[in-house]
């Protein structure tokens, strides 16, 4: 038998039938059908069950509300839990029923899924007849108007004028889910759900809304709400507002033997489009002892008994549980109705969710039986108002407790009286938290799970205040409701993701010279966002023998590398030395034109936060590079400090770091390849200095050339604007024998020179005193007591412990054995079983290393400068390697190599 | 259609819900977990039983109805390791101390490195926690992927797997049960459980702090014990005390219930995501701070958006999940991202207990007993005696974001 009426249903093409299946079973159906109205139009009306109980459940309601009928769908890229109200049909669509609990498809989802940025004067949520009637407003006052509304199209009659408007944009299948601070509503477009296989490749599945909207009119209309009794839930049992939408919309009869019961006058309208649909109704009943006259009487005309004061007070359900007969009793006593439809409603209530999202008061209304808008959000930074039904709920509502639950329910029924079907939570759970002791709705809520479903307690949440009321014997205003919190309708996190995924999900961020690198298939490093090399390896050689290869030739020859990711940032202003002065734990302002000095940036607690260099490039211009990883941060700071703290400084900062590509040139004969490189410039010990910068032409091309040492070597480091970064590369590549090194080589060097890399033998604990870097504080500053950041903290007790952990250098006893990074250092020969056991330090940074021809590492250890000599255990993964400790600085100390 | 299995049930009764005295031995201000595991402790552990827990909502309504419940001890430094290591011990014998179910469930704690800085940090971390006799492992990618077989351990991801740390001994707990665990047995040794009832300022003599003011009266005090998280700063400078903590929106969500696909806790620090399959079979997810401070528990949707990408990047198959809810609890983050415990400054008979940010749900049990101690015994218990206020005044920090970027 099938309930699809002949003629009929606005949403319907009847011209397009589409065939869909639910658990293998096929399904006729329209395009325009929702896949509730599809089953209920074939009368297949199990669509899940009660996670828990396994009871069948049907469809409920026709829209958000809907707590019961949710499905998994299999077909296209699949997804769990999806409301049938709501799933637009197409060919081919399939699905699976659930008890209450979906599951993910194995494998990517390669949907895509777009975000959209919209701005406008006035954004209207909903459009009805309100929400028309507000853009239309609006749009007469030449102001931007976008309205979402997420039915397929807007049924108003002044639609076309609507979308005809120039200023106003119409967004279908749209459904706002978040109502933010700041004007920023979050909407989500439906675009080719409907469409299955149909979908235009180029179109994407979904679209995220942002909307920055000057002013929001909440248009949102009202959800319907049912009347609770023993074994609400069965098949069969639906709003009455629902069922009658699906004869109006879907050309679909919900039942064809029904009773009606309710509590409000809409409902009675309801019940008078369902008799004239065709459904035997064998009686109306109503919470009520008084009704409209009109309304009364058009059942009557209608030949539907109306019975007044009565109440559902039970249900049986047949052999699969379906609605079978229902229990009515009115004044006269209970009379039983063998039936397959019972239409209930409770009452409307007031779609108020984004409101209160928005941070809006609600409060109860007795007039619309519900909970209604009223102060809104306490520092409303935008105005948000509510027209249309979602300001006064149904019509001719009841105001007594009676609303919500009629009569008593003895203990053992009330475990049959669900208030949230998807959860399977009922009036017993309800009764048990009272009895348990708590008193406050959101207690109650968690103790029950009520509303922590898929509709978020949309379809029983309001009911289920009521209920608590009579539990509690309280007024409903007292008890109030839970907080609505986004997003309104579930959001697929894939959408949320949109394409910030794959290699889009952070920038990747390459340096000028990135191509040469690939061309010579180098291995890469992640270092923050950037790809760097890692080592290059030549044909067949391991990273082992490559990285000693490329260390060896800088130590005795002359190497390049890309250090295009060192954060550059150039600042202006007269003030920018002493500014610099504050930063940085050195004395900056004293530098001339055409030097660099090196420096430490401290955090409050004294802490070493970065370090890097600073060039003087003219009177009030000035370059600082940071480490490749603090790039950002350092600029921030800098900006922090001078915009809260000292805004009385002349000194501007600029990020740089994109728009200049540096070649690092090192080794003892790095000084005749720049010779060769750069015949105009004067690169004798005496004519260029270290610690000096110059601009000179390179290889044809305009460089400034830092000499300054990351390795310990004679070096130089080559900036070029960022668009001959390739070209410079070439150039000093091809000047004969110069071996191309990655970040592995480069930590390697500088270790063996005791250079520190901030954030790997640092960590936020770390002085510079600590590192063995007493020098770079600026003696001059202290004795002046100028401020500086960091400076307090540096002197305190705590700062100058001798036993701080101070960083040093390790090498294994036996000359061979490698050190772990993160190895922790404990006595030498500690039992590591006898836990806890006490540990002095750790390993920060460890290599094998050429130069000294044995592995070594750097470590912070407590005292550890006191501590030369001495044996300790680094324990990696309860593995010891005696080692021995020694100078932090392995290789030249004395500096020779670097500044000759 | 196949069904689930309910959870355990509730305790028949929770606790009673009471007015307030006109005075109390210790007032505990903040009923959240560590406010109601401190009245318990005091109760229990030290026979003070006089004391109310005053709440200004509903009870436990703050952070710890808000929480993500992650449970772990694998901190890095020797403090961090004692405080919370000793909380692990006291989750372990939980459910038996208060008699009630709380859903924890030791499933692992795995904090996932992305980059040869996080391997180095993570290897640190386990051979501290191993030297300091916690269980924790270093996992190398391949192991990564038959513990968590839906995270993407190949290197297609932006940022690939590198290896993990682990502790099997971590894992969740129903933050919701544990609260009432706590008020009930409370109750039932006499402590006063009083909700809807703000702390707005305070009586004082001398050093000595004499009476809280209330939404609902006065109420003397013999101790003072402020557990009030987010809103620790406001309180306290009603005292004259200006503490260094900065209050953040923290934020959470969940999504619908799903088939189980994830048997432990996944944490990413670099790509700041982490998440858990809780005993329903909802994701429950979170990330990082909102970089603004405020009161508001709201949070910013970008932030939202932002977790959502690294989870589906980590999780390829969590693309077709739904956020159901999201929601902010606000935090209280100190300079050193460890917590504040102990005397509250000048004050005699106050005492402080806070800072603890974006993880101290894990502490409840530990803190509970150890401040219960320090305001018992009016002396800081040892494992509360570094995280004592004065230690940002002599610089002796207990950083524990620097070095491993822990969170929860
Ligand atoms: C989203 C989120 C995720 C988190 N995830 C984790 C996690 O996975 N693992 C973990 O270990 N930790 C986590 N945390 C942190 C953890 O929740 C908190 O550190 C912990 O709950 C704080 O202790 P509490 O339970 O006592 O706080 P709260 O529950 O916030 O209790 C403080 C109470 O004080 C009350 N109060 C404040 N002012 C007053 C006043 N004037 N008068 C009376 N009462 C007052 C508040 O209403 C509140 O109930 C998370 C926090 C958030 C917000």
């Amino acid at each position: 038998m099938s309930s699809r009426l002949p003629t009929g249903g606005t949403r319907l093409d009847r011209s397009r039938p589409v065939t869909i299946s639910i658990d293998g079973q096929d399904v006729p159906a329209f395009v325009g059908d929702t896949l509730a109205s599809a089953l209920l139009g074939s009368d297949v009306r199990l669509v899940s069950a009660g996670i828990y109980s396994g009871r069948p459940r049907g469809v409920m309601g026709v829209g958000a509300e809907e707590s019961n009928a949710f499905v998994q769908v299999t077909s296209g890229p699949g997804e769990p839990m999806v409301r049938a109200t709501e799933l637009e049909v197409h060919e081919g669509l399939s699905v699976e029923r659930i008890a209450g609990r979906g599951w993910l498809p194995e494998g990517i989802d390669h949907t895509r899924y777009d975000k959209v940025w919209a701005h406008c004067e006035v954004l209207v949520v909903g459009g009805g007849e309100a929400g028309v009637t507000a853009a239309l407003e609006a749009a007469a006052r030449g102001v931007r108007v976008v309205v979402c509304d997420d039915r397929p199209a807007l049924t108003d009659a002044r639609a076309g004028e609507l979308v005809s408007h120039p200023d106003v944009r119409v967004l279908t299948r749209t459904t706002v889910v978040g109502a933010h601070d700041h004007h920023h509503l979050v909407a989500v477009e439906r675009r080719t759900d409907h469409l299955g296989d149909d979908a235009p490749p180029d179109v994407a599945r979904r679209r995220l809304w942002h909307v920055k909207a000057a002013e929001v009119v909440l248009a949102t209309g009202t959800q319907e709400r049912p009347l609770v009794f023993p074994d609400n839930d069965r098949p069969g049992v639906m709003l009455a507002g629902a069922a009658a939408t699906y004869v109006r919309r879907y050309g679909v009869l919900p039942g064809h033997r029904g009773v009606v019961w309710v509590a409000h006058d809409d409902g009675l309208a309801d019940a008078v489009a369902l008799a004239d649909a065709g459904v035997e109704l064998l009686v109306v009943a109503d919470v009520r002892t008084t009704v409209t006259p009109a309304l009364a009487d058009a059942l009557a005309e209608r030949g539907v008994p109306l019975v007044l004061g009565a109440e559902v007070v039970g249900t049986d359900g047949d052999d699969d549980g379906f609605l079978y007969r229902v229990h009515l009793r009115g004044p006269d006593g209970v009379v039983v109705h063998d039936v397959d439809l019972l239409a209930v409603s409770g009452g409307l209530n007031p779609a108020v969710q984004l409101w209160s999202q928005a941070g809006g008061k609600l409060a109860w209304s007795t007039e619309a039986a519900g909970f209604v808008p009223a102060a809104p959000p306490p520092d409303a930074a935008y105005p948000l108002s509510v027209v249309g039904s979602a300001l006064t709920g149904a019509t001719g509502a009841v105001t007594a407790p009676a609303t919500f639950f009629c009569g008593d329910v003895d203990d053992a029924d009330a475990a049959r009286v669900y208030l949230d079907p998807q959860r399977d939570a009922t009036l017993a759970d309800v009764r048990h938290a009272h009895l348990a002791g708590l008193t406050s709705v959101e207690h109650v809520k968690r103790f029950t799970t009520i509303g922590t479903a898929s509709d978020q307690g949309r379809g029983f949440g309001v009911l289920t205040v009521g209920v608590l009321a009579q539990v509690l014997g309280r007024p409903v205003t007292e008890v109030g409701t839970t907080t609505y919190r986004p997003p309104y309708t579930p959001l697929p996190f894939g959408l949320l993701a949109g394409r910030d995924r794959g290699a889009l999900s952070d920038p990747v961020r390459v340096t000028a010279m990135h191509d040469r690198h690939l061309a010579a298939g180098v291995p890469l490093e992640d270092v923050g966002q950037w790809k760097r090399p890692w080592y290059f390896p030549q044909r067949g050689e391991s990273m082992h023998d490559a990285v000693l290869r490329e260390c060896r030739a800088v130590r005795e020859d002359v190497g390049m590398m890309d250090a295009s990711t060192l954060g550059k940032i150039v600042c202006h202003g007269a003030d920018v030395g002493e500014m610099l002065d504050r930063v940085y734990t050195g004395l900056m302002s004293s530098l001339k034109v055409g030097k660099v000095r090196y420096g430490v940036m401290c955090s409050p607690d004294g802490m070493v936060a970065d370090d890097g260099t600073v060039a003087r490039l003219s009177d009030d211009e000035w370059l600082l590079t940071t480490t490749t990883g603090n790039a950002a941060s350092v600029l921030d700071t800098l900006e922090e400090w001078q915009q809260t703290e000292w805004p009385d400084l002349d000194a501007r900062f600029t990020s740089v770091t994109e728009q200049w590509a540096v070649v690092a040139l090192a080794g003892p004969r790095s000084r005749d390849v720049l010779a060769g490189l750069a015949p105009d410039l004067d690169v004798s010990a005496e004519g260029f200095a270290f610690m000096e910068w110059r601009d000179a032409t390179v290889a044809g091309l305009p460089v400034r050339v830092m000499r300054i040492s990351f390795s310990g070597e004679l070096a130089y480091e080559l900036h070029v604007p960022a668009a001959w970064g390739g070209a410079l590369w070439d150039a000093v590549a091809s000047a004969g024998g110069v071996t191309p090194y990655g970040t592995e080589t480069m930590h390697v060097l500088r270790a063996e020179k005791g250079y520190p890399i901030v954030g790997q033998d640092t960590d936020g604990t770390v002085t510079p005193v600590d590192l063995g870097m007493a020098w770079a504080i600026s003696p001059k500053k202290v004795r002046e007591g100028r401020d500086f950041v960091g400076a307090r903290s540096l002197v305190r007790d705590e700062s100058n412990r001798p036993d701080r952990r101070h960083l040093v250098g390790l090498v294994p006893v036996d000359g061979s054995t490698a050190i772990a990074e993160g190895s922790q250092l404990v006595d030498a020969g500690a039992d590591l079983a006898a836990v806890p056991v006490p540990m002095h330090g750790h390993v920060t940074s460890a290599y094998a290393s050429v130069a000294l021809g044995t592995p070594f590492a750097l470590a912070l250890l407590d005292g550890g400068r006191d501590r030369l000599g001495e044996e300790l255990d680094a324990v990696d993964l309860r593995v010891p390697v005696r080692v021995r400790v020694t100078e932090p600085v392995p290789y030249d100390p004395e500096g020779e190599r670097r500044d000759g | 259609m196949r069904t689930s299995e309910r959870l355990p049930g509730h305790p028949d009764f929770l606790w009673a819900t009471a007015d307030p005295k006109s005075s109390y031995d210790v007032v505990v201000v903040g009923g959240g977990g560590h406010g109601l595991a401190t009245a318990y402790y005091l109760a229990a552990n030290h026979g003070i039983t006089n004391v109310a827990v005053i709440e200004k909502g509903w009870l436990a309504g703050g952070n710890m109805a808000r929480n993500t419940t992650i449970i772990r001890s694998n901190y890095l430094w020797d403090e961090s390791a004692g405080i919370y290591e000793h909380s692990l011990g006291l989750w372990e014998g939980l459910e038996e101390e208060l008699d009630c179910e709380i859903l924890f469930s030791q499933r692992g704690v795995m904090n996932v490195a992305h980059s040869l800085g996080d391997v180095r940090e993570g290897r640190r971390r386990v051979n501290a926690n191993q030297l300091n006799g916690i269980d924790a492992q270093w996992l190398e990618p391949d192991e990564v992927g038959k513990l968590a077989p839906v995270l993407d351990v190949t290197d297609r991801p932006r940022y690939p797997v590198m290896g993990a740390t682990f502790q099997p001994r971590g894992g969740i707990a129903k933050h919701d049960y544990v609260a009432w665990g706590y008020a009930r047995a409370a109750a039932a040794l006499g402590v006063d459980i009083i909700q809807d009832c703000e702390v707005q300022g305070f009586e004082t003599d001398g050093d000595t702090v004499t009476a809280v003011k209330t939404s609902r009266g006065r109420i003397a005090c013999g101790r003072l014990a402020l557990c009030a998280a987010g809103h620790s700063g406001v309180l306290a400078s009603q005292l004259g005390v200006r503490l260094p903590v900065q209050s953040h929106p923290l934020q959470a969500l969940v999504s619908e219930l799903l088939d189980q696909v994830l048997d432990t806790v996944v944490m990413s620090n670099a790509v700041h995501v982490y998440v858990s399959q809780a005993h329903k079979g909802e994701l429950v997810m979170g990330a990082g701070v909102d970089a603004h401070l405020g009161y508001g528990q709201r949070g910013s949707f970008h932030v939202i958006e932002e977790q959502m990408a690294a989870a589906v990047e980590l999780f390829p198959v969590f693309a077709r999940a739904h956020v159901l809810r999201t929601w902010a609890g606000i935090v209280d983050v100190t300079p050193d991202a460890s917590p504040i415990v102990g005397h509250l400054a000048q004050w005699a008979n106050a005492y402080v207990n806070c800072g603890w940010g974006t993880g101290g749900f894990k502490a409840t049990p530990g803190i509970g007993s150890v401040f219960a101690d320090t305001v018992a015994h009016e002396a800081p218990h040892r494992l509360a005696e570094p995280y004592a206020l004065d230690r940002f005044v002599s610089g002796r920090l207990i950083d524990e974001h620097g070095a491993a970027a822990v969170a929860h």
